[in-house]
């Protein structure tokens, strides 16, 4: 069945995919993997949640209020920074292992999305959801990842490097300068990935929104000016993401004295 | 005379942390308060505590300037402690250092200053403790508080470092609070010898 240039997928043929990962299921049961239980729920829940996405999307584009549009990427954000908590190895204490995660989720994502939306994109309505739901979905997961892995990375070093950290304070360096290397080392984790799949970009893979844009019918060409600026906003968002939520829990593991404190970091 | 001494000192007052009863003492300028006690009485507690590594409360001043007018950073340069296991994070000793120790090393039984070209991992652990002392003593700190300096050391080495320490306390009128179980070494070393017991200081003599 043919709409358009795009190619229609009937249930059926779906199902087909569907048959690969029981094959996977039941080879992996059997060599005792246990890998079939998380295997299978994954598949489901994949299935569910973007087959209710599609048709909330239908929906918000049909009725195209700002509001609705605002309720959505809220609860968007709000999800992926409790998202960059729960990912933590060594967790912040209190409220503020939650706020640090949204905080940075807001500005790398939130700001960086309507820049991109109002400054470049520039649709008639810049918020309008065919453009702005797309766009904070992809910041937000790709940024999600980086801010976690910094702050995964950044409270696991100063954990494991809590004497040190305390042996440079007995010789009269300032938090910063106690932080230095780990705070190098935890944005490096964090942003590494990313610049990693720029520089390959195109070469080894294409990227997900320009497959799906040619596939849709655009001209490579044109798909290829959205996937630019989108893998550059990423880049951007990843960065000051991590950036803040680094700097925001290194506040957090000092007091006002000027002493570590790691009773504010529990292992989960 | 008197009077200047007197302000040349380290003094806490209503210290408490954990706990512990509210401790109170001084160490005079020159002096060495010798701190003994069971492992786990909490002497490195108290030299923590002194140093403002972990939440305490009460009044410590060093020479009349008081812990709380200033940042943790400031009054912890003034404060030197040296913990009982030293910690290295650069690759080479003379990554540690920032100013010249050459005096600092050679009494300390140290050759030539090729040692800071040294890798830290091959360091015995008595040559770490010896550089460590090295390392605070060559930021001039104005107090010492010294957790088992000698804990590692032949008896040669022993001596050195108890020279240095004693002369850079009586060169620079520094008070100083040394921990130790050797109590033979405290009555050389202290003018004053307290034992931590029961969660408070009791005077020894």
């Amino acid at each position: 069945m043919i709409i358009g240039d795009i190619v229609s997928l009937p249930t059926e043929r779906i199902s087909l995919a569907c048959v690969l990962i029981m094959i996977l299921a039941l080879t992996t049961w059997r060599a005792d993997l246990r890998l079939a239980r998380p295997l299978l729920i994954a598949s489901l829940r994949l299935i569910i949640q973007l087959s209710l996405v599609g048709l909330i999307l239908e929906y918000v584009f049909e009725i195209n209020n700002f509001l609705l549009v605002t309720l959505i990427a809220l609860v968007m954000l709000l999800v992926a920074g409790r998202e960059v908590s729960v990912r933590q190895k060594y967790r912040v204490s209190g409220r503020w292992g939650y706020g640090i995660g949204t905080c940075s989720m807001f500005v790398s994502s939130f700001a960086v999305s309507i820049f991109g939306l109002a400054a470049i994109i520039r649709a008639e309505n810049w918020w309008d959801p065919r453009y702005s739901i797309p766009v904070l979905g992809m910041l937000l997961g790709n940024t999600m990842t980086a801010v976690a892995l910094s702050l995964d990375r950044f409270t696991t070093y100063v954990w494991e490097g809590r004497e040190i950290i305390e042996a440079k304070l007995m010789l009269g360096h300032s938090p910063q300068e106690a932080l230095k290397m780990i705070l190098r080392d935890s944005l490096r984790a964090g942003l590494m990935p990313v610049i990693n799949s720029m520089a390959i970009a195109g070469i080894v893979s294409l990227p997900g929104m320009m497959t799906g844009q040619i596939l849709a019918g655009n001209s490579p060409v044109d798909a290829v000016r959205y996937q630019i600026v989108i893998w550059l906003l990423i880049a951007a968002g990843c960065g000051f993401g991590s950036m803040l939520v680094v700097q925001m829990a290194s506040k957090r593991v000092f007091d006002e004295r000027e002493r570590l404190r790691t009773d504010r970091i529990y292992k989960v | 005379m008197n009077r200047i001494l007197f302000f040349f000192v380290l003094k806490v007052d209503q210290l408490k942390f954990l706990d512990w009863h509210a401790l109170s003492f001084d160490v005079d300028s020159g002096h060495c308060l010798g701190l003994m006690g069971r492992s786990g009485s909490g002497k490195t507690l108290l030299l923590r505590a002194i140093a403002d590594l972990d939440v305490n409360e009460g009044k410590v001043s060093l020479n009349g300037q008081f812990r709380d007018d200033m940042s943790g950073r400031e009054w912890r340069k003034k404060v030197g402690l040296l913990a009982s296991e030293s910690k290295w994070w650069h690759e080479l000793v003379g990554q540690h250092f920032n100013s010249s120790a050459l005096n600092l090393l050679s009494d300390l039984g140290f050759s030539d200053e090729s040692v800071l070209s040294w890798k830290v991992s091959r360091l015995s652990s008595g040559e770490k403790q010896r550089l460590a002392l090295a390392r605070l003593l060559s930021r001039s700190p104005g107090a010492l508080l010294l957790d088992e300096p000698t804990a590692n050391l032949d008896s040669d080495s022993v001596s050195l470092v108890e020279n240095v320490i004693r002369r850079y306390s009586e060169e620079r009128s520094v008070p100083v609070i040394w921990v130790a179980h050797d109590e033979l070494q405290l009555n050389r070393v202290s003018d004053i010898k307290m034992s931590m017991n029961e969660k408070k200081l009791d005077q020894y003599i």
